[in-house]
């Protein structure tokens, strides 16, 4: 099947608002008989279903949590980009166009990106109406803080829990919904197959994590706005049961799958401690406003740093390397994350991170806590040269904008990070990739839609700060519910879905074997050992910095351990009852499968693009190097193994930006 | 309005409002029993006024006594209702960590008061009852026959405490009595919604009354008890 | 660390349930309490035995999943945390460790650790949201500005992760600090005003309807709540529900 992008014609600035004008609506009256499922209630998920929802039409969401307000979309913390310009600092919808698409190393669908532009300035609105409260100055007005990769100051926050309030503005919205009857909210329930009927998506199977019971729904769409995949590494910023698994059925039931390898490893995360760690914690890339990232320049300093004989602050001035502001003056420690992580892992490789594993980076606040002192003891009409007092009235400041994150190092680390730096590393994060769509979000399949992190449209290969929640609400907010119109438009007359059909049942017979077959599988090893091995080659071998010996080694260890883990995985219980342990196994299952097609993803893509470094090709200073025959979109066809994917390309045209060599210097 | 009383907070704010009343009546209270320490004539004077007034004797003393029960009523019923709320209780429970003993403890201090009240009627307003509408000695003399031989307040009071387990009960009640204005007296402020820059010093306010009311009952029996 | 712990296990909702001890070795104090568990249950898993169920996803305290009763308190003996940030660090070798599941009639225990919180759903469906359509025309977002400490106290407010500690570590299991926290959010702008009254009448009468109990002022939510939320919080909603009263 060829792909069609199915972009609107016209001039960019106006495909988006011609395509609303020219697309058939479904009459109120008509809404009424039309169901969509939702499955996942984050940003993307949750505000689609609630717009679906006050639209007319009948809603049933699903998410695997105890409730759709605990999505992982809470744990977004720094902001939400848009093109407000309140600054005056010259923001545009263009400017916030050309940034994520340079930001995404040129590897992002314009039309989609200027439509998330042109929209994002509504989802402020929006989430003001809606009671979200932002952070504002003594005025009274919406305050804005500047994010990596960009010049202008765009993004609105709320303190650093951005994600959870825009997150409980979208949950809200939905409780309306609900309330009204007009969302019928299915919590702890898991999607573990899409149905097809004559082509079409028409339904899912789920789980109830509860009981057990296997259920079948029908709609006359189906929505997945079911996150990322980062889980794959085993350790990353993700949820605990953040998973591939409603988008790797989607998949194999012929959605393809986009750029899977684009994976975004976020530069501020809290460094590994041992074995035993379960999940890294990320801390907001708005800590790099103010703090600076360095290494010691000495290797006798690194090692008096970890035997703990010195202490990071007694270093001198100019024993410190501040590598971002000496490779990249013109944004220093702003760069964009791709840029920021790499630079990390390029000074530990070199052998000088400064924990006792050797992966570590300092992020320091003294030169902040000193200028914000300063500053303040001016205001105040205080002695500036009282080194104590602006210490004092500096760290203040900080607590103030930083406060909590400090607070969550300090409780992790077990050290203060407003006298001493913090030690950061890079982390698994987000996906690009996803599941490939359309301009009007849909899949390959008919009337399966994807949105949010689960798709790949917006990011390119790598995705600025502060434009998840960004893509997730303009997604749910204001994109889907026109373009999803235009689909059902033409099932007016087709009526309620029944589940009683033999592809419903084909569908939950091959869910029940699958489920069966882990039950009685009574192997010797645990998910979570699978999972961490799975997690160990990707890291190692499809981490920050690829090369196609590493990742043809990758594709067959996986290959090799998913086929010990369905000989060998155990998972106590039965299937009739709350049994983590096996809805864990689905979810890892899936994971043994994108793993593959993620190395197969990376070792094709011949190139470096944003969170995809190909070691072969780089500039002589280390840069990522890209190359105009890669200008496409990888979406691969399921057929079987991941091995016998067949790649599709869709070529990405730049009409409005011109492409170039992406310099942060 | 009408339904005000079967939610959680308007009866939590019933509970407030007639203990924020019953805590005015004991501060009134207690101002005139101090006086029988300083002045057992106007301690007589004001006593017999209290005693005979109509204001008081026909409108004042059923409110109280209405706002009392209610009190404990209303107290019972909460405390059922939240005894439902937790069926299962916790195996370890680390209440001291997070709250004063004061705090978890009100149904019990609120029995003990309930079971002094009981004395205290006892001891005194059933007597006073008796003399006063079945006996129909207005007269308030210690004679009714005599009009010199003067008011019989200070005396009965004064008598009471001769006997030492009754001051041992009566202190022993005004230590719970503490213990619950502790509580009670800032919680009442924040169940009506007060909790703004004057709460603070409302609640060192509290404290003080807490403890300086009780201990000035304490006070009182003592110096009657001591004084024989 | 070598620990004892004395975890609640309840099949299902129907099972009666009991404390059962269990021994662990070389726990790390720089592990969080949920990776103690993890590798609890990894042992239980391949002895063939039933891991513990516990209710976790983020595991960096923002999503209100875990929960759990800890020696005697909600999210154990730390401040300002919840369960999956506490850190073995708080505790010393030789220590015996009781876990249970949050206790209240409105959160029925699903499985061994599990409860089921969805009556804090149900409080929101009944008003926690501002009527406000989706379109691409409500009113700019500076056109009404909102007093700085205003914002500042909704959005402490609007900080509550709704994980049940309140309600867990209050004597009579209310949930007047949760449902405080979302009727004051909404009460301290603007954009909540035009719904105020109906808002905290609806929301209160599903929280009574839910089999909370009542609130005593004990302040033991505030203490225990990981996010610090503030007893004002229950104040105001007093305030807002007499004056709702009144308006009828």
């Amino acid at each position: 099947m060829a792909l069609d992008s199915k972009i609107p014609k016209g001039p960019i600035k106006d495909k988006w608002t011609d395509y609303k004008n020219h697309i058939d609506l479904v009459n109120p009256a008509n809404k009424r008989n039309i169901d969509v499922i939702v499955v996942g209630t984050g940003l993307a998920g949750g505000s689609a279903a609630a717009t679906l929802a006050e639209l007319g039409y009948n809603v049933k969401a699903f998410c695997f949590q105890d409730s759709p307000r605990r999505a992982h979309s809470i744990a977004a913390q720094g902001g939400i980009n848009a093109a407000k310009n309140y600054q005056g600092d010259g923001d545009s919808t263009y400017r916030l166009f050309y940034d994520t698409v340079k930001g995404g190393d040129y590897r992002s669908r314009e039309a989609n990106v200027y439509r998330l532009a042109e929209v994002s300035a509504n989802i402020i609105d929006q989430c003001v109406a809606q009671g979200v409260p932002f952070a504002r100055e003594y005025g009274g007005l919406l305050d804005n803080r500047s994010f990596g990769g960009v010049l202008v100051s765009r993004t609105f926050y709320a303190a650093g829990q951005t994600g959870q309030q825009l997150l409980l503005g979208a949950y809200s919205a939905m409780n309306r919904q609900i309330g009204r009857g007009k969302i019928k909210m299915y919590n702890r329930h898991e999607m573990l197959d899409v149905v097809k009927v004559d082509g079409k998506a028409r339904g899912i199977i789920t789980r109830n994590l509860i009981t057990g019971e296997i259920e079948r729904h029908s709609a006359h769409a189906v929505v997945l706005g079911t996150g990322g995949y980062g889980n794959v590494f085993f350790l990353s910023t993700n949820a605990m049961g953040s998973n591939v698994t409603a988008a790797w059925k989607a998949h194999k039931r012929g959605a393809y799958f986009a750029n899977p390898c684009y994976t975004q490893i976020h530069p501020t995360c809290i460094p590994v401690s041992g074995d035993h760690q379960s999940k890294l914690t990320l801390m907001s890339e708005s800590l790099r406003n103010d703090g600076r990232i360095w290494v010691p320049k000495k290797m006798e300093d690194v090692e008096a740093i970890r035997n703990k004989t010195l202490k990071p602050k007694d270093i001198a001035e100019e024993d410190r390397d501040y590598y971002l502001e000496r490779r990249y003056p013109a944004f220093g420690n702003l760069v964009p994350r791709d840029v920021a992580s790499r630079a990390a892992k390029e000074r530990c490789d070199a052998g000088y991170g400064v924990n006792a594993t050797g992966e570590a980076v300092f992020l320091d606040f003294a030169s902040a806590i000193i200028r914000y002192g300063k500053e303040q003891a001016t205001v105040r009409h205080l002695d500036v040269n009282d080194a104590a007092l602006v210490k004092k009235l500096g760290q203040e400041v900080v607590k103030n904008k930083y406060g909590n994150l400090f607070q969550m190092y300090e409780k992790i680390v077990d050290q203060d990070p407003y006298n001493t730096p913090m030690m950061i590393y890079p982390a698994v994060h987000y996906t690009m990739g996803g599941i490939w769509v359309d301009y009007n979000l849909m899949t390959t399949v008919p009337g399966l839609y994807a949105i949010g992190e689960a798709n790949f449209s917006d990011h390119g290969a790598n995705r600025l700060g502060a434009s998840a929640l960004m893509q997730g609400l303009a997604d749910g907010y204001f994109v889907l519910p026109y373009t999803i119109g235009d689909y059902l438009s033409n099932d007016i007359r087709t009526g309620p879905i029944s589940t009683d059909t033999r592809e419903f049942e084909d569908a939950e017979a091959e869910v029940r074997k699958n489920i069966d077959h882990l039950i009685n599988n009574n192997g010797t090893h645990s998910v979570d050992y699978f999972h961490k091995r799975l997690g160990k080659i990707m890291w190692n071998k499809c981490g920050m910095a690829r090369n196609a010996e590493d990742l043809k080694s990758a594709i067959s260890e996986i290959s090799q351990l998913r086929a010990e883990f369905w000989k060998d995985v155990r998972v106590p219980g039965t299937e009739n009852e709350f049994n983590e342990e096996l809805a864990k196994a689905g979810r890892v299952a899936d994971f043994l499968e994108l793993g593959e097609l993620f190395a197969k993803d990376a070792l094709q893509r011949e190139e470096s693009a944003g969170g995809h470094f190909r070691e072969e090709y780089q500039t002589p200073e280390g840069e990522a190097m890209r190359r105009k025959e890669f200008q496409y979109v990888s979406a691969w066809e399921y057929k079987g193994e991941p091995k016998d994917a067949i790649l599709h390309k869709e070529e990405l045209a730049y009409e409005n930006i011109e492409v170039k060599e992406r310099s942060y210097k | 309005m009408s339904g005000i009383l079967n939610s959680s907070i308007g009866r939590k704010f019933a509970m407030a409002l007639s203990a924020l009343f019953l805590m005015i009546f004991l501060l009134q209270h207690f101002s005139i029993n101090i006086l029988s320490v300083f002045s057992p004539d106007t301690f007589n004077e004001v006593s017999h006024f209290m005693g005979t007034f109509w204001a008081v004797q026909y409108v004042l003393q059923p409110i109280l006594i209405l706002g009392v029960i209610f009190h404990f009523v209303m107290g019972f019923v909460l405390e059922i209702r939240n005894r439902n709320a937790r069926k299962i209780n916790y195996a370890k429970n680390n209440g001291s960590a997070n709250s004063s003993w004061m705090s978890r403890n009100m149904i019990w201090s609120g029995l003990a008061i309930l079971a002094f009240i009981v004395l205290h009627f006892y001891d005194f307003w059933a007597p006073e009852i008796n003399v006063k509408y079945f006996k129909g000695d207005m007269s308030g003399l210690i004679d009714p026959d005599n009009v010199d031989s003067g008011f019989r307040y200070w005396e009965e009071l004064h008598h009471k405490f001769q006997d030492m387990w009754r001051v041992i009960l009566y202190c022993v009640a005004f230590i719970f009595l503490s213990l619950h204005l502790l509580h009670g007296f800032s919680s009442a402020f924040q169940s009506t919604g007060m909790n703004n820059k004057y709460s603070k010093g409302l609640q060192g306010f509290g404290k003080a009354y807490a403890i300086i009311i009780p201990l000035g009952f304490v006070f009182i029996a003592l110096f009657h008890h001591f004084t024989h | 660390m070598n620990l004892t712990l004395k975890i609640w296990r309840q099949a299902n909702a129907n099972d009666k349930g009991k404390m059962v001890d269990y021994k662990i070795s070389d726990i790390s104090p720089d592990m969080s309490f949920l990776e103690m568990l993890d590798v609890l249950n990894n042992e239980l898993i391949e002895k063939g035995e039933q891991p513990v169920a516990f209710d976790h996803d983020c595991r960096e305290g923002i999503c209100g999943s875990c929960s759990l009763y800890i020696n005697g308190e909600a999210h154990g003996p730390d401040r300002g945390v919840t369960t999956c940030q506490l850190h073995m660090r708080m505790f010393k070798d030789g220590d015996t460790i009781t876990i249970e599941p949050f206790r209240a009639t409105a959160f029925p225990v699903i499985k061994d650790l599990i409860v089921d919180r969805t009556s804090f759903d149900r409080i929101q469906h009944a008003g926690g949201f501002i009527s406000v359509n989706t379109s691409g025309n409500t009113i700019d977002a500076n056109a009404i500005p909102v007093n700085k400490h205003n914002a500042d106290d909704a959005f402490s407010a609007a900080t509550c992760i709704g994980c049940g500690a309140c309600v867990a570590s209050c004597k009579n299991s209310s949930a007047m600090l949760f449902v405080g926290a979302k009727v004051s959010q909404f009460a301290l702008l603007p954009q909540g005003q035009v719904e105020a009254t109906d808002r905290v009448l609806n929301m209160v009468k599903q929280m009574d309807e839910e089999g909370f109990g009542n609130c005593t002022n004990t302040g033991a939510c505030e203490v225990e709540c990981p996010k610090g939320i503030s007893l004002e919080n229950i104040a105001r909603m007093n305030r807002e529900y007499l004056k709702a009263s009144l308006k009828g």
